[in-house]
């Protein structure tokens, strides 16, 4: 076992717990403070797997701007103290532990479906970061065979700006 | 080669985010909930990517702008919803269950 594996297993450990207690604390404040910290477990994750520039924007715009932004609605509509029991009664619990035991089963048989050895390059990202750039790896690709869905993100951005500012106003 | 365990930490973390989705009915922690199971679809495809090259990196760029504009539109429903019921428990919320 060498450092490199040990490093994935200790980030995924956790990941997967402060996961677990993202889903089950009761005040949404903590929640989403375990969620952050499950997000930069994953940003390590992503170092491990040759995306160092894909854990930057991790870092940046999940853990930073979009976790931002739940913890302002919590604050805003004053949630922290977690009102109550909200978690589901015991046919809900069972209905949604069962569902996702099924989906666990199912996505079980994904762990050894590896694609086939014929088009697996060995270190294919290792090898293009090498030439490029861990930034123009990614950003090559990103402005050049990927730029129409580029320009389209940007749209969806724009659309999702004035949705928010539509739905959050009082009044127009 | 980490593609196995990489995958098996993106399933249970998935399966993680799609429990907290059943079993919750605080909408805002819902709404988290989502961002892991969107977060562990990320894990599935920079695993690939190592191998496959970097079509996978680009999918997760996107999925992350897709995100955050999901939870630019979202918080603010809840915002409105909460402006007009004062909670943001989903069993008081089922205007559309008809």
């Amino acid at each position: 076992m060498n450092l490199v594996t040990i490093v994935f297993w200790i980030f995924a450990g956790l990941a997967l717990g402060s996961g677990v207690l993202c889903v089950t604390r009761r005040s949404p404040l903590a929640s989403a403070l375990w969620l952050v910290v499950t997000m930069f477990s994953l940003a390590v994750l992503f170092v491990v797997l040759d995306a160092q520039f894909i854990a930057v924007l991790q870092v940046l715009v999940y853990a930073g701007a979009v976790m931002v932004l739940f913890l302002f609605v919590i604050m805003l509509l004053n949630l922290g103290r977690g009102a109550g029991q909200d978690r589901k009664g015991v046919v809900g619990l069972t209905v949604g532990a069962v569902l996702a035991g099924i989906l666990f089963i199912q996505l079980r048989f994904l762990w050894k479906a590896a694609p086939p050895a014929i088009i697996q390059v060995p270190n294919a990202m290792a090898q293009l970061q090498q030439q490029h750039g861990m930034v123009g790896s990614v950003a090559g690709p990103l402005y050049d065979a990927y730029l129409v869905p580029f320009e389209i993100t940007s749209v969806l951005l724009l659309a999702a700006v004035v949705g928010a500012v539509v739905l959050a106003k009082r009044k127009l | 080669m980490l593609l196995g365990p990489s995958l098996a930490v993106a399933a249970v973390l998935f399966v993680i985010g799609v429990l907290g989705v059943l079993i919750r009915r605080n909408a805002i922690i819902i709404f988290m909930c989502v961002e892991l199971m969107l977060n562990a679809v990320n894990l599935t495809f920079i695993a690939f990517a190592q191998s496959l090259g970097v079509g996978g990196q680009i999918f997760v760029f996107f999925v992350m702008a897709v995100a955050a504009a999901e939870a630019a539109v979202g918080l603010a429903i809840v915002l409105a919803i909460y402006r007009h019921k004062e909670t943001v428990d989903l069993r008081n919320i089922n205007i559309l269950k008809g």
